[in-house]
């Protein structure tokens, strides 16, 4: 195997639940030593999708394999070298943190000795949590929480780390926190394959990405690639706009695309001069003119109803 | 993966062992209470209460009868109860088993390493008999030291049906028909209190079917010095429940949880 070779494949993947399908045939391929990213809205499938890589979740239908070898057949071998960051924690609360990750050691088959201890405490250097290391997990915030998982993760040195979500419900300077340490994770080399909503989160970490919906994937590619492929450069966002204005403008300003999103509109466009020079004219409008981004891709593809 | 494959036991069980002793170890002070603390009370109470209109029974002191039949029905109650409230609530509510079945520790593995706690806690209990038993002057003769792997078995036959209820539970309110339906019922005609051959006929031969009685019978002898009978059919039942009810567990679980 060399380093060119994908990290994970998969052919036709689908998974039912009765005849509720919740992933529908998707093929993919992950590069080693990069961050890849899995975004879709509630429901998409990541979970799922996450699950039968470790072989968790049995799959209806289609091939997957990991580190070149076939799952279910050998996941336990493949477990052994993955990292797992769940969608939600599930810390062992009759332990405090330095049990936690040397229990999680334990089921990794690995000896409870001196290099292990050194291993727990650079650990928990990494995620800022050598002060609190013999408190129980229930006294953490959810950031410690979150951290802590992701030290968990590292125990076993794994090449793949597989993290559902990581920082969904975190405040933002404990989301920053955890992207920087996942950047040093790709730095040194280890493959992160991520699930995540939030389109900050993705175009930050993620070299490339596919973005899923009803179990399909929509499109596969890096955040700016997915950018260019989509939508247009520009974008000006039109805030608070109720209907009458929602009618002025869209009368007045031509040659872009528009969409409407609850009470904001968006203009699309490859050259903003005319819109704008209009719009400031109007000056009981309020507008954002910025670069266009994974999120207007991400809505162009997924749509902007509600989910669930 | 097919769900009726085979078990197969690695020594990650160890590790759910030694996680569950680890947590039992920081409870100890309760824990303890109730292991002395039950038995004392039922052989004082029950044993020489009883004991006093009942005189003897199968050639041996009221309290000896009880105490060595208590042995037995102690380490069935102790694994039956571990492996449904604590195993239920490490594979639902707390998800542990979620956070272990991410490593190479597999299902297998996870109810091996209950089965083998249940089996410990079992073994605890009745060890904590035995010596309120000793002191009370129902003990006789080394052969007791045998008690010990019995206990074991014991505990391990009963886990596995245990863990098969906790797989089927929504909640912990679903414990007590088991309690209810099974394990009292089975308390009450094994050979306990009084001896199995005064039950009915047709009755006697049913409750061979149950593992309990098959403890009692290994039990009484070996802590009162008395002469055990078909000590190998008695084992070879035990060993039967504990085999099939590991596998049926091990495969109820997968379904559960691997979905
Ligand atoms: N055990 C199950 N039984 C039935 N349906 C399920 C089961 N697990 C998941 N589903 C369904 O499969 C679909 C995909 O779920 P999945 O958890 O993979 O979504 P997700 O992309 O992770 O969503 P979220 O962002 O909400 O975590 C959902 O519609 C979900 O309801
Ligand atoms: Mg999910």
């Amino acid at each position: 195997m060399n380093n060119t070779d994908p990290i994970i494949t998969a052919k036709q993947l689908e998974k039912h639940y009765g005849d509720y399908v919740a992933v529908a045939g998707i093929d993919f391929t992950i590069p080693r030593g990069k961050c890849f990213g899995f975004l879709g809205p509630n429901g998409a499938g990541k979970t799922t999708t996450l699950r039968m890589l470790l072989g968790l979740t049995p799959f209806s239908s289609g091939e997957l394999s990991v580190f070149d070898m076939p799952i279910p057949d050998r996941s336990r071998e493949i477990r052994a070298r993955i990292g797992t960051v769940p969608q939600a924690d599930n810390l062992d609360p009759d332990f405090t943190i330095v049990e936690n990750l040397r229990m999680y050691a334990r089921y990794f088959g690995l000896k409870l000795d001196a290099a292990l201890e050194q291993r727990i405490d650079t650990l928990l250097d990494f995620a800022s949590l050598t002060e609190r290391r013999n408190a129980r997990t229930d006294t953490l915030s959810g950031g410690m929480q979150r951290r802590l998982t992701i030290a968990r993760a590292l125990i076993n040195d794994p090449d793949l780390i597989i993290l559902d979500e990581p920082t969904t419900g975190l405040d933002p300077q404990a989301r920053h926190v955890i992207w920087s340490r996942l950047n040093e994770l790709r730095d040194q080399g280890k493959t992160l394959l991520l699930t995540t909503h939030y389109m900050e989160e993705a175009e930050r970490l993620c070299d490339e990405l596919v973005i899923m919906d009803h179990g399909k994937i929509l499109d596969q590619g890096s955040p700016a690639e997915l950018i260019k492929r989509h939508v247009e450069p520009e974008v000006i966002e039109l805030r608070g706009c109720d209907k009458e204005t929602v009618n002025a403008v869209r009368s007045k300003v031509t040659d872009c695309r528009m969409e409407h999103l609850g009470n904001s509109l968006y203009c699309y466009t490859h050259d903003s001069g005319p819109q704008l020079e209009y719009l400031r004219s109007e000056h009981d409008l309020t507008f954002m003119h910025r670069p266009a981004g994974l999120e207007d891709v991400f809505l162009k593809l997924t749509g902007r109803e509600l989910r669930d | 993966m097919n769900v009726w494959q085979l078990p197969r036991i690695r020594k990650n069980a160890f590790a759910i062992w030694h996680r569950n002793l680890l947590v039992w170890k920081r409870l100890i002070g309760p824990a303890m209470v109730l292991n002395f603390g039950e038995p004392t009370l039922y052989l004082l109470g029950l044993g020489f209460g009883l004991g006093f209109f009942i005189g003897e029974m199968g050639d041996m002191p009221y309290i000896a009868f009880l105490a060595s039949g208590i042995v037995a029905s102690s380490a069935m109650t102790t694994a039956s109860f571990e492996g449904m409230y604590s195993v239920f609530t490490r594979m639902v509510p707390q998800r542990t088993y979620e956070a272990i079945m991410a490593t190479p520790t597999d299902i297998d593995d996870i109810l091996a390493g209950e089965m083998l706690w249940c089996a410990t806690k079992s073994l605890i209990s009745a060890v904590a008999i035995l010596i309120v038993a000793f002191f009370l002057d129902v003990v006789h003769g080394w052969q007791v030291i045998f008690v010990i792997p019995v206990v074991f078995l014991i505990g391990l036959c009963f886990a596995g049906p245990a863990i098969v209820m906790s797989s089927l539970a929504s909640n912990y309110d679903f414990f007590n028909y088991y309690f209810v339906l099974v394990i009292t019922p089975m308390f009450i005609v094994s050979g306990v209190f009084y001896p199995v051959s005064t039950l009915p006929e047709l009755m006697q031969t049913a409750v061979q079917f149950l593992p309990l009685p098959h403890a009692v019978a290994l039990t009484r002898p070996l802590v009162t010095g008395q002469e055990l009978t078909q000590p190998v059919l008695h084992l070879t039942v035990l060993a039967v429940y504990a085999v099939v009810s590991y596998y049926i567990a091990v495969v109820m679980v997968r379904k559960k949880l691997l979905i």
